[in-house]
């Protein structure tokens, strides 16, 4: 027996998810492009499309809460709606956090550039790739990926703390920097954000295949 | 049919029951021990070595798709398979120590103990009073004032007391659909069973009914161990502590409920409770 109807909304829900998380790689990327490009109006436009992604995660919850009451999932059914309804809170927050890099991007833009960019654009590939391999191993529900995505996410700690350290030497040297500096080092901290909540989703994910809550460390 | 003496089983307890005190009459904790019980309809093999324990005073609830065996299963608890013909049962099952099928036990004492309730509710064409007490009158109790504290502390303990105490004399045909189900119930626990057995008790009453049937299995569990056998898996879900998943007469599954409904380890488990069974 199928249930098409359920299945065809699990389907509808699972695509929601994707196209939500093609909407926050897509936005991360531009926020740290109108960086790198001191693109002023592209980082006003990230920030004007955050409602696109506000949009999505109600209409995500609704549809979650709608499957909970009215098909009382069980099992991996159950564990896939909870997955889905955290899952689409990381995302929205990750939308929030390219918001938050064009802001502090709008915010260097009006003075010269500090210094070129090296470590930034390298967190900002790395936390888009944890973004990717994480919604790629919920759509394949593939633990292994997830770990994979876990285990990555020590190396964007450690870039934040080199941009930290750099950016602390040109504070020193010339206080007439501190305010791009404090922009940058805010930048680094999104982008470390992004890379955590690529984490909690991958969490989710390795829940939803193996049913092991694996968060804080609890299994693993 | 043999009729027992009002010594020789039935004890009508006068103060809170207190079952966990005494260890001589309950040596673990499970109440109910299946060792590799097997069950045939003539050649229809129909129990596959079903081996569980159920522990005391906790709700166990067998599901299944129709035909896997667990009404059959649960109809070994009480011997009510002896009533069809042709019926072979071997395999150990023990109900509080007693081995339910050795030839020494008395059958009567084995229902004695394992009280049931089945899906259409069956009061006899009495008054409310003595459809309550008529397991008491069987086994020869007819003083009046112990008639009367068991069937309130009966119909109380079936939720149903505040309902019909003012029409006790009334037929117990002429309650509804719910308020008969739980006079069996009160019925089945007025000759202070350890076990009550349910074999679909709710399904053909209504949500409200249902609900008060279920809120009513959560206070017994507090005195008795219960068997449910359900087809409705969120019934099963929201009122036992343990699940048995029974498959063409084999036990597929059996765990604590959350974790059989949220992490089934089993595909065939998780196949049947989301319903992609086939």
């Amino acid at each position: 027996m199928e249930r098409h109807h359920f299945e065809a909304e699990m389907q509808a829900l699972k695509s929601q998810l994707l196209t939500m998380g093609g909407l926050v790689e897509n936005r991360i990327h531009r926020a740290v492009d109108s960086l790198i490009h001191r693109n002023d109006a592209e980082a006003q436009k990230v920030i004007e499309s955050d409602v696109e992604i506000n949009d999505l995660q109600i209409e995500v919850d609704e549809r979650c809460l709608k499957l909970l009451a009215t098909q009382t999932p069980v099992a991996g059914d159950l564990r896939f709606i909870a997955a889905a309804m955290k899952i689409n809170s990381d995302l929205e927050r990750m939308g929030d956090q390219a918001v938050n890099i064009a802001e502090n991007t709008m915010k260097c833009l009006d003075k010269p550039p500090l210094k070129p960019f090296i470590d930034l654009p390298r967190m900002a590939a790395l936390a888009q790739e944890m973004t990717r391999d994480a919604l790629d191993a919920f759509v394949r529900r593939d633990a292994e990926l997830a770990r994979d995505v876990l285990r990555r996410d020590d190396e964007v700690d450690d870039l934040k703390d080199q941009v930290f350290r750099e950016l602390l030497t040109y504070m020193m040297a010339d206080p007439g920097t501190i305010e791009r500096a404090l922009s940058l080092i805010l930048i680094s901290r999104n982008l470390e954000r992004v890379a955590d909540h690529a984490t909690n989703i991958a969490e989710d994910v390795i829940f939803l295949v193996e049913a092991k809550d694996v968060r804080h460390h609890r299994v693993e | 049919m043999k009729t027992t003496a009002p010594d020789s089983g039935l004890r009508i307890r006068t103060a809170v029951p207190s079952k966990g005190d005494s260890p001589d009459v309950r040596p673990s904790e499970a109440e109910i021990v299946c060792k590799s019980v097997n069950l045939a309809y003539g050649e229809n093999h129909a129990l596959h070595d079903i081996s569980m324990e159920m522990e005391a005073r906790r709700v166990t609830a067998l599901i299944g798709p129709s035909g896997c065996g667990k009404s059959t299963l649960l109809r070994c608890f009480n011997r009510m398979n002896d009533l069809i013909d042709n019926v072979r049962i071997w395999g150990e099952i023990r109900v509080s120590g007693l081995d339910v099928n050795a030839a020494t036990t008395d059958v009567i004492e084995v229902r004695r103990r394992v009280g049931m309730v089945f899906q259409k509710s069956n009061p006899f064409p009495k008054s409310i009073f003595e459809n309550v007490v008529y397991g008491l009158r069987i086994a020869g109790i007819n003083e009046k004032t112990v008639l009367q504290e068991a069937c309130e502390r009966s119909l109380r303990a079936a939720a149903l007391w505040d309902e019909v105490k003012d029409r006790l004399d009334e037929s117990g045909l002429g309650l509804s659909g719910g308020q008969m189900q739980r006079l069996c119930i009160a019925r089945a626990i007025a000759v202070e069973p350890e076990i009550i057995l349910m074999d679909e008790p709710c399904s053909a009453l209504d949500p409200i009914a249902t609900l008060k049937i279920e809120e009513l299995i959560y206070e017994l569990k507090e005195n008795y161990t219960i068997v449910i056998v359900t087809h409705n898996l969120q019934q099963a879900a929201r009122v036992s502590d343990r699940t048995a998943l029974l498959w063409l007469g084999r036990l597929v599954e059996y765990a604590p409920t959350a974790e059989l409904f949220t992490a089934p380890k089993d595909k065939l488990t998780e196949d049947y409770i989301t319903g992609r069974f086939g």
